[in-house]
């Protein structure tokens, strides 16, 4: 069986760490051949994942910005020698494979978080609250992988590197511009430590408090739905069923209520601490370590004291 | 220009679902259902779209349960001008996979020749994230998803989208499909004097025969289970204590 995975490509090159998860879960399923659209640096670095075969580089201007139909109809070009077609789950994936999918006739199968054998998946559905294993029957396997539920593949390979057919822009849509939000900080997704605030945060200077205990720890910030939507943080850090999936080894909420929305995007992290005045916030069902208490002296007292 | 708007009826966003102990699925015997949010901010969009004199006329959609009559009153009620109910199972535990979905709501596209459609980026339930792009993809046209921000002008939508990392803003030629994101907008209250006028508005009812899709599932379900739990934690009485426990469990 052969896998055609669609490498996570960012504007600074190769996404390695959810690329390098999404080899783990395809090596699986058989050669794995990974698909770079983006610049030759990013190729260079899919190649030396373990466990891949081959990398098809496709650097046409038309895939500058991963537009879906350019890109959709390179993979479905691609896809005939393929039994399986992969991405990370991130957003450029959940734009481009449904396409994908349904130029080839096929289902999707969305947010994979464990691959039980080459048609049987394991995905999370209501936000989480529920595992549903699920048999394809169709001829080309087209999912994306939820990558917080797999280990990163190494570093150590030196596969072939080939030039993908060329692909012609259909000239649907244009890109315009990026909007990127500057961080020094670990990427949210692949961060080991994770320190998120809500809405009991009541401000954007008070996030202060949550970025300072980040920096302590040299974690990514996260933020829930309601710390978002108030403006205390931008949306690109939000965690949640409708931000991001995260399942890093220590999760620290800090005045997040616990909402099922929010649980959906870091229920899976090893060890959940959770601080918040409210001793009812359903936070506290789910974290390993809790303490009852107002935000704006324990989080600096806890920041000095680690 | 027609902007068509597909809604999903799904379990309301507040309930806690429960798995059947068989492993069959989930409890939807007598739980509350409601509209997928993100297709309450699909239909927002549309009628604003039509409050700002660019869109002619929205059309509701549907495919699903005959409940779902319920979901499209609901979008009446927020302003769209007439429904369709595409009525393809009987029973409330079969969700119809994205594609067949995608199928039906082309095939109904190429009556209705909309300008735009508009859809929620996911609905709550499947968590799929797929429809949107499966019907831009089956008709040919352009898509933008995950909008946070949608400006019409002419022939072109310039559309801000929620990426990783930021955002990013495309023009799509229209017709084109467009999926909302949270941040899109806040919907309006359906008003009583509105829910009332809603019921007099136009709802068509068909099935997927009519437009020659066959909804079998690609994806047979062999299980649905809980989640693994988390077992109880301790709360700590003081930040020393806090402290003193994640040292003494290693993790910081």
């Amino acid at each position: 069986m052969a896998v055609l995975l669609i490498a996570d490509v960012t504007n600074d090159g190769l996404g390695f760490d959810a690329t390098a998860k999404a080899v783990t879960a395809a090596r699986a399923l058989g050669d794995v051949t990974v698909l770079v659209m983006g610049p030759r640096a990013a190729a260079e670095e899919a190649a030396t994942i373990e466990g891949v075969a081959k990398v098809l580089l496709a650097e046409d201007a038309a895939l500058g910005h991963r537009l879906a139909e350019p890109a959709a109809d390179l993979v479905v070009a691609l896809a005939p020698g393929f039994t399986h077609v992969v991405a990370p789950a991130t957003a450029d994936a959940k734009n481009i494979l449904p396409r994908v999918a349904a130029l080839l006739d096929v289902m999707v199968i969305s947010d994979v978080t464990a691959i039980r054998d080459a048609e049987t998946f394991e995905r999370p559905i209501y936000a989480g609250n529920a595992l549903q294993t699920v048999q394809s029957s169709d001829r080309i396997k087209v999912l994306t992988i939820r990558t917080a539920g797999f280990d990163a593949a190494p570093r150590g390979g030196s596969a072939p590197i080939e030039a993908a057919p060329g692909v012609s822009d259909p000239g649907l849509s244009q890109w315009v511009e990026d909007r990127v939000a500057k961080s020094g900080r670990p990427e949210l997704t692949s961060a080991r430590v994770v320190v998120s605030g809500g809405r009991g945060i009541g401000s954007k200077e008070g996030f202060q408090i949550v970025e300072k205990l980040a920096d302590r720890l040299g974690a990514a910030v996260g933020a829930s739905r309601a710390a978002v939507d108030a403006g205390y943080a931008p949306n690109d850090w939000q965690v949640g069923q409708t931000g991001k999936v995260v399942a890093p080894d220590l999760y620290v909420a800090l005045g997040i209520s616990g909402a099922i929305q929010h649980l959906a995007g870091m229920k899976d992290s090893k060890t959940i601490v959770a601080i918040n005045k409210d001793p009812e916030a359903p936070i506290f069902q789910v974290a390993d370590y809790g303490l009852v208490a107002d935000l704006f002296e324990a989080v600096p007292a806890l920041t000095e004291k680690l | 220009m027609k902007v068509l708007v597909p809604v999903k009826r799904v379990i309301d966003y507040n309930v806690k679902v429960r798995v059947r102990s068989d492993g069959t699925g989930v409890d939807l015997a007598n739980v509350k259902m409601s509209m997928n949010p993100f297709d309450e901010i699909a239909v927002e969009e549309a009628i604003r779209l039509k409050e700002a004199g660019l869109a002619s006329e929205v059309v509701a959609v549907s495919v699903g349960v005959r409940q779902a009559q319920e979901t499209l009153r609901t979008a009446l009620a927020m302003g769209a001008d007439r429904a369709i109910l595409v009525v393809a199972s009987e029973d409330v535990h079969q969700d119809i996979e994205p594609l067949a979905v995608a199928k039906i709501l082309a095939a109904i596209a190429k009556e209705e020749q909309p300008g735009l459609i508009l859809c929620g980026k996911q609905a709550i339930d499947n968590d799929m994230n797929a429809t949107g792009q499966m019907l831009a993809a089956l008709l040919g046209w352009g898509q933008a998803t995950f909008a946070s921000e949608i400006k019409v002008e002419g022939e072109t939508a310039t559309v801000v989208r929620e990426v990783d990392g930021g955002l990013q803003a495309v023009s799509v030629r229209l017709p084109a499909v467009i999926t909302v994101d949270l941040r899109l907008n806040e919907p309006r209250y359906a008003s009583l004097p509105n829910i009332m006028k809603a019921k007099k508005k136009p709802l068509e009812e068909k099935t997927p025969a009519d437009y020659g899709v066959d909804v079998a599932p690609r994806l047979r379900v062999i299980e649905t289970r809980e989640p693994p739990s988390r077992k109880a934690g301790v709360i700590a009485k003081s930040v020393d204590e806090l402290v003193d426990m994640l040292k003494g469990a290693g993790v910081v």
